[in-house]
Protein backbone atom coordinates (compact mmCIF):
# COMPACT_ATOMS: atom_id res chain seq x y z
CA UNK A 1 0.00 0.00 0.00
CA UNK A 2 2.83 2.29 0.78
CA UNK A 3 4.77 1.93 -2.35
CA UNK A 4 1.93 2.74 -4.64
CA UNK A 5 0.50 6.17 -2.52
CA UNK A 6 4.14 6.85 -2.66
CA UNK A 7 3.88 5.95 -6.39
CA UNK A 8 1.29 8.16 -6.95
CA UNK A 9 2.50 10.89 -4.59
CA UNK A 10 5.35 11.20 -7.26
CA UNK A 11 3.60 11.00 -9.94
CA UNK A 12 1.30 13.85 -9.08
CA UNK A 13 4.88 15.57 -8.20
CA UNK A 14 3.52 17.09 -4.62
CA UNK A 15 7.07 17.00 -3.42
CA UNK A 16 8.01 19.36 -6.33
CA UNK A 17 5.39 21.46 -5.75
CA UNK A 18 5.04 21.98 -1.95
CA UNK A 19 8.93 22.72 -2.77
CA UNK A 20 7.62 25.60 -5.23
CA UNK A 21 5.31 27.01 -3.30
CA UNK A 22 8.05 27.28 -0.37
CA UNK A 23 10.36 29.29 -2.54
CA UNK A 24 7.24 31.00 -4.21
CA UNK A 25 6.74 32.57 -0.61
CA UNK A 26 10.35 33.49 -0.05
CA UNK A 27 9.80 35.41 -3.39
CA UNK A 28 7.62 38.01 -1.87
CA UNK A 29 9.63 38.31 1.78
CA UNK A 30 11.17 41.03 2.28
CA UNK A 31 14.38 40.65 1.76
CA UNK A 32 17.80 40.83 4.18
CA UNK A 33 20.16 42.83 1.67
CA UNK A 34 21.66 45.83 3.53
CA UNK A 35 22.68 48.28 0.62
CA UNK A 36 26.42 48.91 1.71
CA UNK A 37 27.56 52.42 1.60
CA UNK A 38 24.13 53.49 1.29
CA UNK A 39 23.05 51.78 4.21
CA UNK A 40 25.14 50.57 7.70
CA UNK A 41 24.41 48.54 10.53
CA UNK A 42 25.00 49.64 13.51
CA UNK A 43 27.89 49.20 15.50
CA UNK A 44 28.29 47.53 18.83
CA UNK A 45 30.22 50.57 21.27
CA UNK A 46 32.72 47.63 21.80
CA UNK A 47 34.00 47.25 18.13
CA UNK A 48 37.28 47.16 18.03
CA UNK A 49 38.74 48.78 15.05
CA UNK A 50 41.29 51.11 13.82
CA UNK A 51 43.41 52.14 16.79
CA UNK A 52 43.48 55.69 18.29
CA UNK A 53 45.80 57.40 21.30
CA UNK A 54 43.79 60.19 23.17
CA UNK A 55 44.61 63.19 25.44
CA UNK A 56 43.62 65.06 28.44
CA UNK A 57 40.81 67.33 28.24
CA UNK A 58 43.65 70.02 28.50
CA UNK A 59 45.60 68.79 25.79
CA UNK A 60 48.28 66.62 27.03
CA UNK A 61 48.64 63.56 25.55
CA UNK A 62 47.41 59.93 28.09
CA UNK A 63 50.48 57.84 27.09
CA UNK A 64 53.06 57.61 29.43
CA UNK A 65 54.98 54.91 27.94
CA UNK A 66 54.37 51.89 31.10
CA UNK A 67 55.09 49.53 27.34
CA UNK A 68 52.07 47.24 29.05
CA UNK A 69 50.56 47.39 25.59
CA UNK A 70 53.22 46.52 24.02
CA UNK A 71 54.29 43.84 26.54
CA UNK A 72 50.52 42.83 26.23
CA UNK A 73 50.13 42.67 22.32
CA UNK A 74 50.24 38.80 21.20
CA UNK A 75 51.01 39.90 17.30
CA UNK A 76 53.99 41.99 18.31
CA UNK A 77 52.33 44.53 16.51
CA UNK A 78 53.32 47.74 18.95
CA UNK A 79 56.73 48.83 19.39
CA UNK A 80 57.24 52.03 21.89
CA UNK A 81 60.40 54.10 22.48
CA UNK A 82 60.71 56.38 25.41
CA UNK A 83 62.68 58.81 26.78
CA UNK A 84 62.19 61.60 29.87
CA UNK A 85 60.87 64.77 28.68
CA UNK A 86 61.86 68.20 29.87
CA UNK A 87 59.27 68.71 32.91
CA UNK A 88 60.57 65.56 33.94
CA UNK A 89 57.79 63.23 32.98
CA UNK A 90 58.07 59.88 30.77
CA UNK A 91 56.91 60.12 27.36
CA UNK A 92 56.78 58.25 24.17
CA UNK A 93 59.06 59.43 20.92
CA UNK A 94 57.71 56.56 19.15
CA UNK A 95 54.45 54.43 19.05
CA UNK A 96 54.25 52.71 16.16
CA UNK A 97 51.49 50.35 15.08
CA UNK A 98 51.47 47.77 12.39
CA UNK A 99 47.70 47.27 11.39
CA UNK A 100 48.77 43.98 9.22
CA UNK A 101 50.33 42.62 12.14
CA UNK A 102 47.44 43.64 14.47
CA UNK A 103 44.74 41.32 15.17
CA UNK A 104 42.73 43.59 17.11
CA UNK A 105 42.45 41.25 20.19
CA UNK A 106 41.98 44.87 22.31
CA UNK A 107 44.25 43.61 24.70
CA UNK A 108 46.52 46.87 24.10
CA UNK A 109 42.73 48.78 25.21
CA UNK A 110 42.17 46.57 28.49
CA UNK A 111 45.90 46.55 29.42
CA UNK A 112 46.13 50.80 29.73
CA UNK A 113 46.11 52.15 32.81
CA UNK A 114 45.38 55.65 31.34
CA UNK A 115 42.82 54.74 28.66
CA UNK A 116 45.12 56.23 25.86
CA UNK A 117 45.61 53.44 23.40
CA UNK A 118 41.72 52.49 22.13
CA UNK A 119 40.16 51.04 19.50
CA UNK A 120 37.64 53.34 17.60
CA UNK A 121 34.76 51.74 15.70
CA UNK A 122 36.22 52.82 12.36
CA UNK A 123 36.88 49.51 10.03
CA UNK A 124 36.65 51.26 6.99
CA UNK A 125 40.19 52.26 5.95
CA UNK A 126 42.61 51.70 3.70
CA UNK A 127 46.46 51.79 2.46
CA UNK A 128 47.69 53.01 -1.00
CA UNK A 129 51.60 52.77 -0.26
CA UNK A 130 53.78 49.98 1.07
CA UNK A 131 54.45 50.73 4.44
CA UNK A 132 51.46 53.02 5.30
CA UNK A 133 49.92 50.00 7.07
CA UNK A 134 52.53 50.54 10.27
CA UNK A 135 50.75 53.99 11.93
CA UNK A 136 53.09 56.25 14.29
CA UNK A 137 52.03 58.41 17.10
CA UNK A 138 51.48 61.48 15.10
CA UNK A 139 48.78 59.38 12.99
CA UNK A 140 47.56 57.50 16.09
CA UNK A 141 47.06 61.20 18.16
CA UNK A 142 45.22 62.66 14.74
CA UNK A 143 42.97 59.80 15.02
CA UNK A 144 42.10 60.42 18.76
CA UNK A 145 41.77 64.12 18.10
CA UNK A 146 39.42 63.80 15.69
CA UNK A 147 37.08 61.18 17.06
CA UNK A 148 37.39 62.09 20.88
CA UNK A 149 33.46 62.63 20.98
CA UNK A 150 32.47 59.46 19.11
CA UNK A 151 35.53 57.50 21.57
CA UNK A 152 34.39 59.03 24.74
CA UNK A 153 30.90 58.48 24.26
CA UNK A 154 31.34 54.79 23.57
CA UNK A 155 33.61 54.22 26.54
CA UNK A 156 30.94 56.21 28.51
CA UNK A 157 28.61 53.67 27.42
CA UNK A 158 30.32 50.52 28.29
CA UNK A 159 31.41 51.73 31.95
CA UNK A 160 28.61 50.43 33.65
CA UNK A 161 29.13 46.90 32.63
CA UNK A 162 33.40 47.21 33.65
CA UNK B 1 12.83 44.72 -58.98
CA UNK B 2 10.18 42.63 -57.18
CA UNK B 3 12.90 39.68 -56.29
CA UNK B 4 15.22 42.92 -54.81
CA UNK B 5 11.96 44.30 -52.59
CA UNK B 6 10.79 40.60 -51.58
CA UNK B 7 14.64 40.20 -50.16
CA UNK B 8 14.56 43.43 -48.61
CA UNK B 9 10.76 43.01 -46.83
CA UNK B 10 11.93 39.58 -45.35
CA UNK B 11 15.03 40.69 -43.64
CA UNK B 12 13.49 43.46 -42.31
CA UNK B 13 10.66 41.00 -40.89
CA UNK B 14 13.68 38.50 -39.50
CA UNK B 15 15.11 41.99 -37.62
CA UNK B 16 11.97 42.94 -36.61
CA UNK B 17 12.07 39.57 -34.73
CA UNK B 18 15.29 39.21 -34.36
CA UNK B 19 16.60 42.41 -32.86
CA UNK B 20 13.63 42.39 -30.12
CA UNK B 21 14.31 38.84 -29.02
CA UNK B 22 17.91 39.80 -28.30
CA UNK B 23 16.90 42.30 -26.14
CA UNK B 24 14.53 40.21 -24.33
CA UNK B 25 17.53 37.60 -24.26
CA UNK B 26 19.34 40.41 -22.81
CA UNK B 27 16.39 41.50 -19.95
CA UNK B 28 15.87 37.31 -19.43
CA UNK B 29 19.34 36.98 -17.75
CA UNK B 30 18.26 40.34 -15.88
CA UNK B 31 15.46 38.58 -14.56
CA UNK B 32 16.71 35.33 -13.61
CA UNK B 33 19.39 37.13 -11.47
CA UNK B 34 16.76 39.06 -9.90
CA UNK B 35 14.04 36.25 -9.72
CA UNK B 36 16.68 33.76 -8.08
CA UNK B 37 17.75 36.66 -6.24
CA UNK B 38 13.80 37.10 -4.63
CA UNK B 39 13.94 33.82 -3.79
CA UNK B 40 17.14 33.40 -1.68
CA UNK B 41 15.75 37.19 -0.38
CA UNK B 42 18.25 39.12 -1.27
CA UNK B 43 18.04 41.67 -4.30
CA UNK B 44 19.71 40.98 -7.18
CA UNK B 45 21.54 43.55 -8.99
CA UNK B 46 20.54 46.47 -8.56
CA UNK B 47 23.35 48.88 -8.85
CA UNK B 48 23.84 50.01 -12.64
CA UNK B 49 20.76 51.88 -13.88
CA UNK B 50 17.70 52.36 -11.81
CA UNK B 51 16.14 48.74 -10.36
CA UNK B 52 19.40 47.47 -12.02
CA UNK B 53 18.10 47.39 -15.36
CA UNK B 54 20.87 48.51 -17.05
CA UNK B 55 22.74 45.42 -16.11
CA UNK B 56 22.49 43.07 -19.12
CA UNK B 57 23.99 46.01 -20.99
CA UNK B 58 27.31 45.66 -18.71
CA UNK B 59 27.35 42.21 -19.40
CA UNK B 60 27.02 41.97 -22.65
CA UNK B 61 30.24 45.01 -22.84
CA UNK B 62 32.00 42.99 -21.10
CA UNK B 63 31.48 40.14 -22.52
CA UNK B 64 32.67 41.38 -25.97
CA UNK B 65 35.55 43.21 -24.73
CA UNK B 66 37.03 40.04 -23.65
CA UNK B 67 39.11 38.23 -25.12
CA UNK B 68 38.11 34.87 -27.21
CA UNK B 69 40.84 32.84 -26.07
CA UNK B 70 41.57 29.77 -28.59
CA UNK B 71 43.38 26.97 -26.33
CA UNK B 72 45.71 25.16 -28.13
CA UNK B 73 45.06 21.61 -29.72
CA UNK B 74 41.63 22.64 -30.14
CA UNK B 75 39.71 21.83 -34.06
CA UNK B 76 39.40 25.64 -34.49
CA UNK B 77 37.24 25.44 -37.91
CA UNK B 78 34.56 23.16 -35.58
CA UNK B 79 35.46 25.37 -32.38
CA UNK B 80 34.54 28.22 -34.09
CA UNK B 81 31.41 26.99 -35.86
CA UNK B 82 29.99 25.48 -32.79
CA UNK B 83 28.55 28.48 -30.91
CA UNK B 84 26.93 29.46 -34.33
CA UNK B 85 26.15 25.76 -34.78
CA UNK B 86 23.62 26.37 -31.55
CA UNK B 87 22.89 29.78 -32.06
CA UNK B 88 21.19 29.42 -35.71
CA UNK B 89 18.57 26.81 -35.26
CA UNK B 90 17.53 28.70 -31.46
CA UNK B 91 17.00 31.59 -33.80
CA UNK B 92 15.66 30.05 -37.15
CA UNK B 93 13.21 28.38 -35.08
CA UNK B 94 11.22 31.95 -34.23
CA UNK B 95 10.36 31.74 -37.73
CA UNK B 96 7.28 30.24 -37.75
CA UNK B 97 6.37 31.06 -34.30
CA UNK B 98 2.33 33.27 -34.51
CA UNK B 99 2.32 36.23 -32.56
CA UNK B 100 -1.20 36.83 -33.13
CA UNK B 101 -3.40 35.96 -36.09
CA UNK B 102 -1.53 36.35 -39.27
CA UNK B 103 1.25 37.20 -37.49
CA UNK B 104 4.24 35.21 -38.35
CA UNK B 105 7.46 35.45 -40.14
CA UNK B 106 6.38 32.00 -41.93
CA UNK B 107 3.01 30.42 -42.01
CA UNK B 108 4.06 26.99 -42.93
CA UNK B 109 1.71 24.47 -42.63
CA UNK B 110 4.76 21.73 -41.52
CA UNK B 111 5.36 24.29 -38.98
CA UNK B 112 5.45 21.53 -35.74
CA UNK B 113 7.79 19.45 -37.55
CA UNK B 114 10.29 22.24 -38.43
CA UNK B 115 10.01 23.12 -34.90
CA UNK B 116 10.63 19.85 -33.51
CA UNK B 117 13.41 19.55 -36.14
CA UNK B 118 15.10 23.19 -34.91
CA UNK B 119 14.99 22.51 -31.39
CA UNK B 120 16.65 18.92 -32.14
CA UNK B 121 19.41 20.69 -34.32
CA UNK B 122 20.58 22.97 -31.30
CA UNK B 123 22.22 19.66 -30.07
CA UNK B 124 25.03 19.51 -32.81
CA UNK B 125 26.43 22.82 -31.95
CA UNK B 126 26.48 21.52 -28.00
CA UNK B 127 28.69 17.94 -28.86
CA UNK B 128 30.78 20.04 -31.58
CA UNK B 129 31.73 22.85 -28.74
CA UNK B 130 32.26 19.48 -26.43
CA UNK B 131 34.37 17.61 -28.89
CA UNK B 132 36.29 20.47 -30.59
CA UNK B 133 37.27 21.88 -27.01
CA UNK B 134 39.78 19.12 -26.39
CA UNK B 135 38.62 18.79 -23.04
CA UNK B 136 37.46 16.32 -20.72
CA UNK B 137 34.91 18.08 -18.93
CA UNK B 138 33.84 19.43 -22.39
CA UNK B 139 33.44 16.18 -23.55
CA UNK B 140 31.41 15.11 -20.62
CA UNK B 141 29.12 17.74 -21.25
CA UNK B 142 28.60 17.30 -24.52
CA UNK B 143 28.15 13.50 -24.31
CA UNK B 144 25.65 14.05 -21.15
CA UNK B 145 24.04 16.29 -23.24
CA UNK B 146 23.17 14.40 -26.08
CA UNK B 147 22.26 11.40 -24.19
CA UNK B 148 20.39 13.64 -22.31
CA UNK B 149 18.47 15.50 -25.24
CA UNK B 150 18.31 12.45 -27.10
CA UNK B 151 16.04 10.91 -24.42
CA UNK B 152 13.97 13.98 -24.27
CA UNK B 153 13.04 14.21 -27.68
CA UNK B 154 11.27 11.11 -27.88
CA UNK B 155 8.80 12.43 -25.24
CA UNK B 156 8.81 15.93 -25.69
CA UNK B 157 7.72 14.65 -30.05
CA UNK B 158 5.46 12.17 -28.21
CA UNK B 159 3.84 15.33 -26.33
CA UNK B 160 3.56 16.86 -29.68
CA UNK B 161 1.89 14.20 -31.26
CA UNK B 162 -1.43 14.60 -28.86
CA UNK B 163 -1.62 18.34 -30.07
CA UNK B 164 -1.59 17.40 -33.49
CA UNK B 165 -4.44 14.43 -32.44
CA UNK B 166 -6.53 17.23 -30.61
CA UNK B 167 -5.87 20.05 -33.40
CA UNK B 168 -6.11 18.15 -36.67
CA UNK B 169 -2.75 20.49 -38.50
CA UNK B 170 0.79 20.84 -37.96
CA UNK B 171 0.32 24.60 -39.08
CA UNK B 172 0.65 26.63 -35.45
CA UNK B 173 -1.61 29.46 -35.89
CA UNK B 174 -4.09 26.36 -36.83
CA UNK B 175 -3.56 25.04 -33.42
CA UNK B 176 -4.16 27.72 -31.84
CA UNK B 177 -7.61 28.70 -33.82
CA UNK B 178 -8.79 25.04 -32.86
CA UNK B 179 -8.36 25.73 -29.12
CA UNK B 180 -10.78 28.53 -29.42
CA UNK B 181 -14.23 28.41 -28.10
CA UNK B 182 -16.79 30.21 -26.04
CA UNK B 183 -15.49 27.88 -22.58
CA UNK B 184 -12.43 30.44 -23.14
CA UNK B 185 -9.90 28.69 -20.51
CA UNK B 186 -11.35 25.51 -20.39
CA UNK B 187 -11.29 25.14 -24.18
CA UNK B 188 -7.19 24.99 -24.30
CA UNK B 189 -5.82 21.84 -25.05
CA UNK B 190 -4.01 21.73 -21.39
CA UNK B 191 -6.97 19.93 -20.18
CA UNK B 192 -7.58 17.05 -22.16
CA UNK B 193 -3.93 16.80 -22.65
CA UNK B 194 -2.82 17.65 -18.74
CA UNK B 195 0.01 14.94 -18.77
CA UNK B 196 1.31 15.62 -22.12
CA UNK B 197 1.19 19.50 -21.46
CA UNK B 198 3.51 18.68 -18.14
CA UNK B 199 5.64 16.20 -19.83
CA UNK B 200 6.09 18.95 -22.35
CA UNK B 201 7.34 21.46 -20.69
CA UNK B 202 9.51 19.49 -17.96
CA UNK B 203 10.60 17.88 -21.49
CA UNK B 204 11.42 21.51 -22.86
CA UNK B 205 13.23 22.17 -19.51
CA UNK B 206 15.56 18.88 -19.95
CA UNK B 207 15.81 20.03 -23.91
CA UNK B 208 17.41 23.30 -23.33
CA UNK B 209 19.61 21.71 -19.89
CA UNK B 210 18.29 24.07 -17.68
CA UNK B 211 18.06 23.41 -13.61
CA UNK B 212 17.29 20.84 -12.46
CA UNK B 213 18.53 18.92 -15.35
CA UNK B 214 21.35 21.05 -16.19
CA UNK B 215 23.86 18.05 -15.58
CA UNK B 216 25.55 19.63 -18.66
CA UNK B 217 27.20 22.03 -17.26
CA UNK B 218 26.96 20.82 -13.70
CA UNK B 219 29.69 22.90 -12.26
CA UNK B 220 30.37 20.74 -9.17
CA UNK B 221 31.79 18.02 -11.05
CA UNK B 222 32.34 19.58 -14.40
CA UNK B 223 32.96 22.61 -13.80
CA UNK B 224 30.93 24.17 -17.05
CA UNK B 225 30.54 21.87 -19.39
CA UNK B 226 30.46 22.12 -23.07
CA UNK B 227 31.84 25.58 -23.04
CA UNK B 228 34.17 25.60 -20.22
CA UNK B 229 36.71 26.21 -22.65
CA UNK B 230 35.06 29.28 -24.28
CA UNK B 231 34.75 32.81 -23.14
CA UNK B 232 33.96 36.17 -24.20
CA UNK B 233 31.81 36.89 -27.36
CA UNK B 234 31.87 32.89 -28.43
CA UNK B 235 30.72 32.38 -24.99
CA UNK B 236 28.09 35.50 -25.09
CA UNK B 237 26.25 33.29 -28.47
CA UNK B 238 26.49 30.01 -26.48
CA UNK B 239 24.71 32.23 -23.43
CA UNK B 240 22.31 33.83 -25.97
CA UNK B 241 21.47 30.54 -27.95
CA UNK B 242 20.24 28.88 -24.56
CA UNK B 243 18.23 31.57 -23.52
CA UNK B 244 16.38 31.77 -26.65
CA UNK B 245 15.75 28.32 -26.34
CA UNK B 246 14.16 29.00 -23.17
CA UNK B 247 11.60 31.42 -24.62
CA UNK B 248 11.29 29.55 -27.59
CA UNK B 249 10.08 26.69 -25.44
CA UNK B 250 8.12 29.11 -22.89
CA UNK B 251 6.34 30.55 -26.34
CA UNK B 252 5.85 27.18 -27.40
CA UNK B 253 3.96 25.41 -24.44
CA UNK B 254 1.58 28.71 -24.67
CA UNK B 255 1.02 28.44 -28.14
CA UNK B 256 0.01 24.33 -28.32
CA UNK B 257 -1.39 24.14 -24.44
CA UNK B 258 -2.52 27.53 -23.41
CA UNK B 259 -4.06 29.09 -26.28
CA UNK B 260 -1.67 31.51 -27.74
CA UNK B 261 -2.98 34.66 -28.14
CA UNK B 262 -6.86 33.64 -27.41
CA UNK B 263 -8.00 35.61 -24.22
CA UNK B 264 -8.58 33.11 -21.20
CA UNK B 265 -12.06 34.82 -20.30
CA UNK B 266 -12.79 34.10 -24.12
CA UNK B 267 -17.30 34.18 -24.21
CA UNK B 268 -17.62 34.69 -20.41
CA UNK B 269 -17.43 38.55 -20.57
CA UNK B 270 -16.87 40.68 -23.17
CA UNK B 271 -15.29 43.70 -23.90
CA UNK B 272 -11.61 43.75 -24.50
CA UNK B 273 -10.81 41.63 -21.52
CA UNK B 274 -12.59 38.78 -23.62
CA UNK B 275 -10.91 39.68 -26.97
CA UNK B 276 -7.86 37.77 -28.24
CA UNK B 277 -4.27 39.73 -28.32
CA UNK B 278 -1.22 39.38 -28.47
CA UNK B 279 -0.27 40.52 -25.18
CA UNK B 280 -2.14 37.24 -23.75
CA UNK B 281 0.67 35.30 -25.96
CA UNK B 282 3.39 37.11 -23.90
CA UNK B 283 1.92 36.69 -20.57
CA UNK B 284 0.98 32.99 -21.06
CA UNK B 285 4.94 32.53 -21.92
CA UNK B 286 6.28 35.40 -19.52
CA UNK B 287 4.30 32.90 -16.86
CA UNK B 288 6.96 29.68 -17.96
CA UNK B 289 9.74 31.44 -18.64
CA UNK B 290 9.13 32.94 -15.19
CA UNK B 291 8.88 29.10 -14.51
CA UNK B 292 12.47 27.98 -16.15
CA UNK B 293 13.92 30.68 -13.01
CA UNK B 294 11.41 29.21 -10.53
CA UNK B 295 12.43 25.71 -10.84
CA UNK B 296 16.34 26.63 -10.83
CA UNK B 297 15.81 28.54 -7.59
CA UNK B 298 13.55 25.62 -6.26
CA UNK B 299 15.01 21.97 -7.04
CA UNK B 300 18.03 20.61 -6.66
CA UNK B 301 20.18 19.04 -9.70
CA UNK B 302 19.31 15.50 -11.18
CA UNK B 303 21.80 12.93 -10.84
CA UNK B 304 22.53 11.51 -14.15
CA UNK B 305 20.78 7.96 -14.22
CA UNK B 306 17.63 9.56 -12.31
CA UNK B 307 17.08 11.96 -15.52
CA UNK B 308 17.85 8.56 -17.80
CA UNK B 309 15.07 7.04 -15.23
CA UNK B 310 12.63 9.51 -15.42
CA UNK B 311 13.02 10.53 -19.81
CA UNK B 312 12.76 6.66 -20.24
CA UNK B 313 10.63 4.72 -18.13
CA UNK B 314 8.35 7.49 -16.79
CA UNK B 315 7.77 10.20 -19.71
CA UNK B 316 7.77 7.89 -22.34
CA UNK B 317 5.30 5.74 -21.14
CA UNK B 318 2.96 8.26 -20.14
CA UNK B 319 2.95 9.76 -23.31
CA UNK B 320 2.28 6.82 -25.18
CA UNK B 321 -0.20 5.98 -22.81
CA UNK B 322 -2.44 9.53 -22.86
CA UNK B 323 -2.15 9.45 -27.13
CA UNK B 324 -4.13 7.03 -26.94
CA UNK B 325 -6.24 8.59 -24.33
CA UNK B 326 -6.44 11.43 -26.70
CA UNK B 327 -7.56 9.56 -29.52
CA UNK B 328 -9.92 7.75 -28.23
CA UNK B 329 -11.36 11.47 -26.45
CA UNK B 330 -11.47 12.50 -30.02
CA UNK B 331 -12.77 9.50 -31.37
CA UNK B 332 -15.59 9.53 -29.17
CA UNK B 333 -16.41 13.59 -29.32
CA UNK B 334 -15.40 13.71 -25.74
CA UNK B 335 -13.43 16.04 -27.06
CA UNK B 336 -14.54 18.40 -30.20
CA UNK B 337 -11.63 18.47 -32.50
CA UNK B 338 -11.36 22.24 -33.23
CA UNK B 339 -10.83 22.72 -37.20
Amino acid sequence: MGAVTQYFKSLMLKELLVGLSLTGRYFFRPKYTLRYPDEKTPKSNRFRGLHALRRYPNGEERCIACKLCEAVCPALAITIDSEMRADGTRRTTRYDIDLFKCIFCGFCEESCPVDSIVETDIHEYHFEQRGENVVNKMQLLAIGDRYENDIAAARAQDAPFR
Amino acid sequence: MDDLILVIWTTVKVLLVSVPLIIAVAFFTLAERKVIGFMQVRMGPNQIGPLGLLQPFADTAKMLFKELVIPTNVDRTLYIIAPLLTLAPAFAAWAVIPFDQGVALSKIDAGLLYLLAMTSLGVYGVILAGWASNSKYAFLGAMRSAAQIVSYEIAMGFALVGVLIASGSLNLEKIVLAQAGNAGFFEWFWLPLLPLFIIYFISGVAETNRAPFDVAEGESEIVAGFHVEYSGAAFAVFFLAEYANMLLISFLAAIMFLGGWLSPVQGWIGGPLGEPSFIWLFAKAGFFAFCYLWFRATFPRYRYDQIMRLGWKVFIPITIVWIVVAAILILTKVVERGI
